[in-house]
């Protein structure tokens, strides 16, 4: 089992941390998906470190909750939490996309253990979330799924016959994070391709909604003991994030949602984090 | 000849596994009467998952169940299962292995009266190019029933495909069905027919015709698209003055393109029945749009006789 029983403020700190080997990964001069990783850490850190029953020693622990990426490009945050899990050296996240790695530029269940499907294709891991949640429920097991979506993902059809199949089969046990960073590759959501508002559409596809900021640790620990209590709907939480969180430069500027850093981008972002640590 | 229609020999098959393995799930988008996975939903309703018109996330949410340890079987048209959840069959389900079962029903040419939109003439060729894939093509019902338990006992994606209409039993009770393996229906010296689906009855009747004309057809149901032993294959071929393929397919991607692939090289002449590239179009009956694109006996007859006069 993972490190349970942290404090508000370690998990602050594991948060920057993650964010902080993102960026390492994401190195000099190479393509990363920076922005949308960080807008995910605190969320990340909070299933793999408080709330998700999984076990780094025995990722195929039956009785373990899932984790989907279905912004499956968000993959470094993923590996960041897997590495500090214990699921694999962290030494794996220094070969992340070079050639034959276990780490892939989108989460690869052949290659990585605690990677519990390919995602990546984006608006198809909500359906797999289905999925796993009826499969699941079918073994009575207690077990239960988190996703994580994204606000440009959405735009892909197939999220919204997710959205009718887990309202239709009552998946109590799917509990999904919309990262609302606001931002998609070409610019701001809201006046490229708009798929706001998104509290009125999930309510009306029949989900239970909230909201939070995402980046508030104290919030998300607490609206997910809200919501877990929640049963015969499947549940939303619309996480207002800030997209390349943590990294002043990169906050909210579109450019770095798949950008390269300088050597002097790269040094100032490490400091940043560090100093922050 | 005892007919059989593969679509109630598949339910009913279904349903058989269901009872003997908790494991199998069936998932379907409102198409359950007339795939006969309707046989499967009354008996498991728990198991049975009706997805809406909704392929996508039909065959996503398969991948889901899969992920749990389920045999997840995905139901549909041929056109729809392998075309339009293509970017759902290849990046969730092929890229990992998973144990789904793509079944792609009223393929081909066989739901006659709705046209280019709902026939399939190339969901072979699309399944084929997916790495990981198995792509398998009964010839009737006997194999129909044999290939469905098969693929529950093999644990990775599998594409099959049910055709629509009744057809005569050919394939020997008694004898195991292997994927990958090709099945030798008829002997023959002069020619080889290397047939599946539907086309392997059309080229047992063609062979029986010539054999009163003193021609002597050998006739291969090739039904495993892939995997394919190549050494079978080309052994069916030794001795004969030239080969022909038969198929309710596009003659892009298919068993053509899988028989002159393996035989590259060898010298024997293959002359290729199929769908020329060209869609379908709606008939008042089956048969007449077998003639219309040249997926009859006739057709096949002639390609030997071709071979022979030259």
């Amino acid at each position: 089992m993972s490190k349970m029983n942290m404090t508000v403020a370690e998990l602050e700190k594991l948060a920057r941390t993650l964010r902080l080997n993102v960026i390492k990964m994401v190195g000099v001069g190479q393509k990363g998906h920076l922005g949308g990783s960080c807008s995910l850490s605190e969320i990340v850190t909070v299933l793999y470190f408080n709330r998700m029953k999984h076990d780094p020693e025995n990722p195929e622990w039956e009785e373990r909750d899932r984790f989907l990426l279905s912004k499956g490009h968000a993959a470094l945050i993923q590996y960041a939490a897997l590495a500090e899990s214990g699921y694999f050296p962290k030494e794996e996240l220094d070969k992340v996309k070079q050639l034959g790695a276990m780490l892939q530029g989108h989460p690869d269940m052949t290659t990585t253990p605690g990677v519990e499907g390919n995602t990546g294709s984006l608006g198809q891991g909500l359906s797999m979330a289905c999925g796993m949640a009826a499969g699941l429920r079918l073994d009575r097991k207690k077990s239960k799924v988190y996703c994580i979506i994204g606000d440009g993902e959405i735009a892909e059809g197939q999220i919204w016959e997710a959205a009718m199949a887990a309202a239709f089969y009552k998946l109590d046990n799917l509990i999904v994070f919309l990262d609302k960073n606001n931002l998609q590759a070409t610019g701001p959501i809201s006046e490229r391709y708009n798929t706001n508002p998104v509290v009125e559409k999930w309510k009306a596809f029949g989900w239970h909604v909230s909201e939070l900021d995402g980046h508030n640790i104290r919030e998300i620990i607490d609206t997910l003991d809200q919501v877990e209590r929640i049963s015969g709907k499947p549940k939303i939480i619309i996480a207002h994030t800030v997209k390349g969180k943590g990294i002043s430069f990169a906050e909210n500027v579109a450019a770095f949602h798949n950008g390269e850093l300088t050597k002097e981008q790269f040094d100032f972002a490490c400091a940043e984090l560090n100093k922050n640590n | 000849m005892k007919l059989q229609n593969q679509r109630q020999v598949y339910g009913e098959t279904l349903l058989e596994l269901g009872r003997e393995n908790k494991n199998i799930v069936v998932l379907e988008a409102d198409l359950g009467k007339s795939t006969m996975t309707s046989l499967f939903e009354q008996e498991f309703p728990e198991r049975f998952f009706e997805m809406g018109i909704g392929e996508a996330n039909m065959t996503s949410f398969a991948a889901g169940l899969s992920l749990t340890g389920k045999i997840a079987f995905t139901n549909s048209f041929a056109v729809f299962a392998a075309g339009r959840a293509f970017d759902q069959i290849r990046q969730g389900i092929s890229i990992p292995k998973l144990n789904v079962k793509i079944i792609g029903s009223s393929a081909g040419l066989s739901d006659f009266g709705d046209g280019a939109t709902h026939q399939s003439v190339e969901d072979i060729a699309i399944m084929r190019a997916i790495p990981n894939m198995t792509v398998l093509v009964p010839a009737d019902g006997i194999e129909t029933r044999k290939m469905v338990r098969k693929i529950v006992e093999y644990n990775g994606p599998v594409y099959l495909r049910i055709n629509r209409h009744d057809l005569p039993d050919l394939f020997p009770e008694n004898q195991e069905y292997v994927i990958g393996k090709s099945y030798l229906i008829r002997d023959g010296r002069d020619i080889v027919v290397f047939a599946n689906g539907i086309m392997v009855s059309k080229a047992v009747e063609a062979a029986e015709k010539l054999e009163e004309g003193g021609i002597s057809v050998r006739v291969v149901n090739v039904s495993s698209l892939k995997p394919v032993n190549e050494d079978e294959i080309i052994k069916f071929t030794s001795g004969v003055k030239g080969i022909v393929t038969a198929e309710e397919h596009s003659l892009i991607g298919g068993l053509a393109s899988v028989i002159t692939y393996i035989l590259r090289g060898n010298g024997i002449p293959v002359m290729p029945v199929g769908i020329e590239d060209q869609f379908g179009q709606s008939a008042h009956s089956y048969s007449e749009l077998l003639e219309e694109y040249g997926l009859t006996a006739d057709n096949i007859s002639n390609s030997v006789k071709d071979f022979l006069l030259k």
